[in-house]
């Protein structure tokens, strides 16, 4: 029961780390001005065109398409697979399970490995590319194994120790409603959320910040308009 | 030419592009680009030396930056060093330098950052790669800051639309805010603020070449081109680049534009408070300077009268006139409405020629095989006319409705892909020559796929710096200096004069 203890209040604490600094940062992007009409080519001239093109930029990855296929191809293959995975694990956060995360299950359990599969090649090329294994530091490398040890840990639950999943869902489910059940000792189960814990926590200190920060990139964001439109924000305001 | 005490680049036969480099630690390290001097620092509201407490000075500097600009703060976290933008600099490309990769330059200051400015940076420095802003890493930002011609290519090929630009920017103004600057730079914007233009033409020697000009023109052509200068109640102001009034080739694309400007019948003027397009405040990221720069053509405008402002053929003047001065000096609301404020040389050429108030032998240029280099901050800080991609499509029409022979090179070497001339960016200088030969040469390696492919013999460009930078880095890649030639040349040379008198 101890350990149901602690995982609560450690799972408790990270969300409120994520929650709150993620919103920090955010509300830090958006008051940041941005005094000059930076926009780069191609650039939409108007609003909605902005829209169109940061939705390309989210979901296939448009720039990084013409850039370098390779890290196009892992890095697609391994956000797509997170986004499955993801959606997925609602169904340990929800009662009933909804029709659409139903539909999905077997993707999802196939999207592990995609997932793998793409940390590994952006991992490798971490190595085996000299340009790549130049700018990468430390923390580069730490987030790839966070990454890769959550997959295979999760995976371990799944085809390895063979979990009572039953008692995992009651144990989120109590989380949720602070009706607290036990956890289940299991080590792949603990160490799994350990890691998703820590993975929480550095978040909003990390380069996962480019997740919420790309919307705030004003040479994507900004609309092509810097002679019909008087633009002015900070210095430029005064 | 002196001989060069570095080699060039080797051109592979047959390659659309340069093959992808090792990459060698230290290559550039030696290159250090004259710093300013007192005088050069002071004129331009920077302490002439380094200050005593630079350090905290220069972190709170960036500090203050950062809280100014949504750019830098995003960027400086959003970086995950997927490596997309390793093999897009033209530096990194010509030099082999690993510090020239986008990212790695960008981390120089990422590092001070994140040092000073960061829970991770300030609690586990190592792990993230934080660095102290120490007499080696200012070294490293004065030498890699000014190896970055802030042409943006980079930020085209990044997922998250990081620009290197600004952050390079923003190194130099942290630089010259603790008494660090560069003499190329900063000696010229002091000129813009006392003459009024880089070349410190004051003006009666202006008015002295336009008159010479008007006379070689006549002597050439049989018909009176004017050239006017400070023209009360002319239709338009024409601001342009000061190296138009005297450098090979610009000045034939003046003469270009005098012409175009002659047969649309159209009353213009130069002003010589505002002799000067460019605005060198925007490399070095000062934000008070490139107000103060841009205030001149504001001034020359009322005091003129005019309804219109045109820009002559100059890269980062473009951006700065297109991006920033509705910003900086506008609205324009004295200015008439009917046209675009301000407009491009190219654009009201375009116009023109779209409405058939141009006469035009191609065959006059015959003799020419062009192709035509995107100049950076034209490509992808900017635009023309009404349409996305007006930029590319414009200059190229011009030059087809003003002759016969045109070939692009390789797609991924044109538009927003294309590559620096290597001279952007206030890196215009002798001594950064051996980083400006190694620089040119991705565009070099395009160019020379046209050439054997297509014969072509002539570069056309609309940039000031790409003119100069090319004039003196062909001749390093066995071309001829002189295939370099401005649009409005091949205009000008096209333009029956006469015709519609």
């Amino acid at each position: 029961m101890i350990l149901s203890v602690i995982f609560a209040i450690l799972f408790y604490a990270a969300t409120l780390l994520l929650i709150v600094g993620v919103a920090r940062k955010i509300a830090l992007y958006a008051r940041t001005p941005a005094p000059l009409k930076i926009p780069v080519t191609p650039a939409p001239l108007t609003r909605a065109g902005v829209v169109w093109q940061m939705t390309k930029e989210v979901t296939v990855f448009r720039s990084l398409f013409f850039s370098n296929k390779w890290i196009w191809l892992f890095g697609w293959m391994f956000h797509v697979a997170l986004a499955l995975v993801l959606a997925r694990h609602l169904r340990y956060f929800t009662e009933p399970v909804w029709g659409w995360v139903v539909l999905i299950q077997p993707f999802g359990k196939y999207a592990a490995f995609a997932m793998i599969a793409g940390l590994a090649g952006l991992w490798a090329r971490r190595f085996l590319v000299d340009r790549v294994r130049y700018i990468s530091s430390l923390s580069d490398h730490l987030m790839l194994a966070l990454l890769m040890a959550i997959a295979l840990s999760g995976l371990a639950i799944k085809y390895l120790s063979h979990t009572d999943i039953v008692h995992i869902k009651a144990y989120m489910l109590g989380l949720m409603y602070f009706d607290w059940q036990p956890l289940p000792a299991d080590a792949f189960v603990l160490l799994h959320f350990a890691l998703i814990i820590v993975l929480m926590v550095v978040f909003p200190i990390s380069k996962l910040l480019h997740a919420p920060g790309m919307f705030f990139a004003p040479t994507r964001t900004q609309v092509d308009d810097a002679r019909e439109r008087r633009h002015t924000a900070g210095w430029t305001a005064e | 030419m002196a001989k060069a005490n570095f080699d060039t680049p080797a051109l592979q036969p047959h390659q659309e592009t340069p093959d992808l480099p090792s990459v060698k630690p230290g290559a550039m390290q030696h290159l250090k680009t004259f710093p300013a001097k007192p005088l050069h620092n002071e004129n331009i509201g920077y302490p002439g030396e380094l200050v005593d407490g630079w350090q905290d000075k220069a972190v709170k500097r960036l500090g203050e930056l950062v809280d100014g600009s949504q750019a830098l703060r995003v960027f400086l976290d959003t970086c995950v060093k997927c490596g997309a933008c390793t093999d897009k600099c033209h530096y990194f490309l010509g030099t082999e330098d690993p510090l020239n990769m986008p990212v790695a330059r960008q981390d120089l200051l990422r590092s001070v950052y994140r040092r000073y400015y960061t829970f991770a940076g300030k609690h586990c420095p190592k792990l993230v790669g934080a660095k102290d802003f120490d007499k080696e890493m200012l070294d490293d930002w004065y030498n890699y800051f000014h190896q970055c011609s802030q042409c943006r290519r980079c930020s085209v090929f990044c997922p998250y639309g990081i620009d290197t630009a600004e952050i390079s920017m923003a190194a130099r103004e942290v630089m010259d805010s603790i008494g660090v600057g560069q003499k190329y730079c900063n000696e010229i914007l002091a000129k813009v603020h006392k003459i009024g233009n880089n070349l410190g033409l004051p003006e009666p020697a202006l008015v002295d070449t336009l008159e010479g000009l008007e006379e070689d023109v006549e002597e050439d052509t049989g018909v009176l081109v004017r050239f006017p200068v400070d023209q009360k109640g002319a239709d338009v102001l024409l601001i342009t680049p000061s190296a138009d009034f005297f450098a090979e080739p610009h000045i034939d694309g003046l003469i270009g534009y005098a012409k175009v400007f002659h047969q649309a019948g159209i009353r213009w003027t130069l002003s010589s408070h505002a002799s000067e397009a460019a605005n060198f405040s925007l490399f070095i990221g000062s934000g008070d300077n490139l107000k103060k720069a841009a205030m001149r053509i504001r001034e020359a405008a009322l005091e003129l009268g005019v309804k219109r402002i045109i820009v002559g053929e100059c890269g980062h003047a473009w951006r700065v006139a297109y991006s920033f001065w509705n910003t900086l000096i506008g609205p324009f609301d004295f200015l008439d409405p009917k046209y675009p404020a301000p407009q491009h040389i190219v654009e009201f050429t375009y116009d023109l020629i779209q409405r058939g108030a141009l006469t035009l032998d191609k065959e006059a240029n015959d003799h020419r095989r062009i192709t035509f280099h995107d100049s950076c901050n034209v490509a992808r800080a900017s635009r023309m006319g009404n349409i996305p991609g007006g930029q590319f499509i414009l200059p190229r029409e011009v030059i087809k409705a003003a002759a016969n022979h045109f070939f692009d090179m390789a797609p991924d070497t044109i538009h927003e892909k294309t590559f620096c001339c290597g001279g952007g960016g206030g890196l215009l200088t002798d001594d950064l020559m051996e980083l400006r030969v190694k620089g040119a040469m991705p565009r070099m390696q395009a160019l020379q796929q046209v050439v054997e492919e297509n014969g072509v013999n002539t570069l056309v460009a609309i940039c000031a710096i790409c003119k100069t930078q090319f004039a003196k880095t062909l001749p390093h890649y066995q071309f001829q200096g002189d295939m370099i030639t401005s649009l409005h040349e091949v205009v000008g040379d096209a333009i029956q004069l006469g015709a519609k008198e």
